[in-house]
């Protein structure tokens, strides 16, 4: 109530100001936030941060533990794998893989998926139906398997990893924005500049598709952890990045024989995913409830 | 009743289709010629590679090839597996079971565990158990499950040394498969000790593959139960000064489910991408390492096959779930919602 008093006599809040507010307040997404920026900041500078080449093997310091434990040293913090490779460093590299499969992603599958939904929206008719029923089959398919048969094709590597994680994504952008361009259209700001002669290309992409903007924006930041956990996923069963790329998942692969003998091997690459992965979904659990206070309890 | 159940029914037909064409495309996008692919590495020659040809039906137009192959898939032919020669479908079923024991024990995890957490943060809203609840639901929403196999491996069979790290049953059992559900089995066999030891195999891969239908049914329950309890009949009933419980468990929960179910049933695409990786980190010998193992083969029969059959298997189970959510809520088979 105070608030509302306050704000009377105040400026009205622009609708950034009142997104960031209702972002402010929610210390979860403020959390999930601040993370990202990190991983960010570590993906960065890497190359300065990480005390060591990623690839650089010694072989001195097979399976070293880490600086805590006993026989452990300060010199390689979270220990070494297998080869004597520093895992802090090859984690600090990894995060530049995982943020960029994370972005690239969401940029194929969101630009692909905005497209069809775009078209499908606007021109109805057969192209809609075959648009539709082609994202009903990849959304039937357990999402895994379509992936890992489309790298199996393709062959492995990262690249294609993403490639295949893109195409099993597709169909949530698709879906959004077809239905959100339904909707759209009927409004009368669209028959405004349809009557005050926009052409078809200006309809869609000047007119409706800003409106479409605020569930593509949370999809994106919760497509951005599922792109993440997949890719890892494929790199863990061999399909993704090849070693020596210092990717989360493959370097979890290279690790499995060791589960007995050197536990920190198998334990970081893991805790990195999941922390990437859980920063990214409590920021996008947050941009939901600040874009559409529809869905906030 | 029937219009919708028909109208649902219509939907599977390009669904189904669209499968086909999808697994049949694929597989076709291969690269390299699929017959000296068979021959290896010693080569082939030109007649007999002709000869091959045809009798592999390969040298048909591709229309009438897709023609040829959905008319075999109709018929349960989907193919031999290149390694074994089996049929695909025969190595399908025989691995099926196990696949569908663990994805079932999962989901029974669950919902024993959700749908309580899910009650009690709704209850207890914004209280410090209810942001813990939703913490954990998300923390195990963003789970890397075949991270997660390797810590509870790490902990429980390496260092404690409770639960075995691998494979359905122990090896000194033999267990008379009649149902394939080595539950059932072992109980019927009477063998001492044989139930005893797939309890013990299933714990952790229960867990692993649990842990995402948990965080999901926790959130959604919560969710639910929010929205029920702000209803008029909840506050009808707690005016009539019915006890907590009853209006809790009785009358907000028997609609909360509702969607809960929902989700339960669109989780089964979930559950089998889970069950790959589970089955991969604990040699579950189910169709996810079945799968696994054929793309290391190169064993596209396989590959094409299983995706199809597990594809099915989905789709049939999201029409049940329709069909049921149209059975309980009667405004969804009129189209009046």
């Amino acid at each position: 109530m105070a608030a509302a008093l306050a704000s009377t006599h105040a400026t009205p809040e622009t609708p950034g100001q009142e997104f960031w507010r209702a972002l402010r307040e929610n210390r979860g997404a403020m959390l999930g936030l601040i993370t990202v920026v990190l991983i960010t900041l570590v993906a960065l500078l890497a190359p300065w941060l990480a005390p060591y080449h990623p690839h650089l093997t010694d072989n001195t310091v097979f399976l070293s533990p880490p600086a805590w434990q006993h026989g452990g040293s300060t010199a390689h913090l979270l220990g070494t794998d297998a080869i004597g490779r520093d895992i802090l460093s090859r984690l600090m590299h990894g995060a530049r893989l995982s943020l960029v499969i994370g972005l690239a992603v969401v940029a194929i599958s969101i630009v692909l998926g905005i497209a069809l939904g775009l078209l499908a929206g606007y021109v109805r008719g057969v192209f809609e139906i075959a648009v539709m029923r082609t994202m009903d089959v990849i959304l039937t398919l357990p999402s895994l398997l379509l992936a890992i048969v489309i790298v199996a094709i393709l062959g492995p590597g990262l690249v294609n990893a993403m490639l295949a994680v893109a195409v099993v994504c597709l169909p949530h952008y698709v879906r959004i924005t077809r239905a959100a361009v339904i909707a759209e259209s009927g409004k009368d700001y669209v028959m405004a500049a349809r009557l005050s002669g926009a052409g078809s290309l200006r309809l869609m992409l000047v007119e409706i598709l800003p409106n479409c903007a605020a569930p593509l924006i949370v999809q994106a930041s919760l497509g951005i952890s599922t792109a993440i956990l997949d890719a890892a996923a494929l790199g863990f069963l061999g399909l993704g990045a090849q070693p020596p790329t210092p990717e989360w998942g493959t370097m979890l692969a290279d690790a499995r024989e060791f589960v007995v003998r050197a536990w920190w091997v198998v334990t970081f690459p893991g805790l990195a995913i999941l922390l990437t992965v859980l920063a990214f979904n409590l920021l996008g659990d947050g941009l939901r409830d600040a874009l559409d206070p529809k869905l906030k309890r | 009743m029937l219009k919708f159940f028909l109208t649902r029914l219509g939907l599977v037909i390009p669904t189904f289709f669209g499968m086909t064409l999808l697994a049949f495309v694929l597989v076709r996008l291969v690269p390299g010629d699929p017959i000296e692919t068979l021959a290896g590495e010693r080569g082939i020659d030109a007649v007999r590679h002709a000869e091959l040809l045809h009798a592999y039906g390969l040298d048909q137009p591709l229309t009438t090839q897709y023609g040829i192959y959905i008319l075999k898939v109709l018929h349960g032919d989907l193919g031999k597996s290149i390694i074994t020669q089996a049929p695909v479908l025969q190595e399908f079923w025989a691995l099926f079971p196990a696949t569908i024991e663990l994805a079932l024990c999962a989901m029974v995890f669950a919902l024993l565990l959700g749908i309580p957490a899910g009650i009690l943060a709704a209850v207890k809203r914004n209280s410090l158990l209810d942001h813990g609840v939703m913490g954990a639901a998300l923390t195990g929403y963003s789970m890397p499950i075949f991270w997660w196999g390797l810590l509870l491996i790490l902990l429980f069979s390496v260092q404690l040394d409770w639960t075995p790290v691998s494979g359905r049953i122990a090896v000194l059992y033999f267990i008379e498969p009649r149902t394939g559900f080595l539950l059932i089995d072992s109980l019927l066999a009477d063998e001492p000790g044989a139930f005893r030891s797939v309890l013990a195999h299933l714990v952790l891969p229960t867990i692993v593959l649990g842990t995402n239908p948990l965080a999901v049914v926790a959130r959604m329950t919560r969710s639910a139960m929010l929205e029920v309890m702000g209803e008029d009949y909840i506050r009808t009933a707690r005016a009539k000064g019915l006890p907590a419980w009853r209006v809790l468990g009785v009358h907000a929960l028997r609609n909360a489910l509702i969607p809960v179910v929902t989700v339960i049933g669109l989780q089964t695409g979930v559950l089998f991408t889970g069950a790959i990786l589970t089955e991969t980190i604990f040699s579950w010998p189910g169709v996810g390492k079945w799968l696994i193992e054929a793309i290391a083969r190169r064993d596209y029969p396989v590959l094409q096959g299983g995706m199809l059959l597990l594809g099915m298997v989905v789709m049939a189970v999201n029409v049940l779930v329709d069909l049921t959510y149209g059975w309980i809520n009667p405004r969804i088979r009129t189209g009046s919602a």
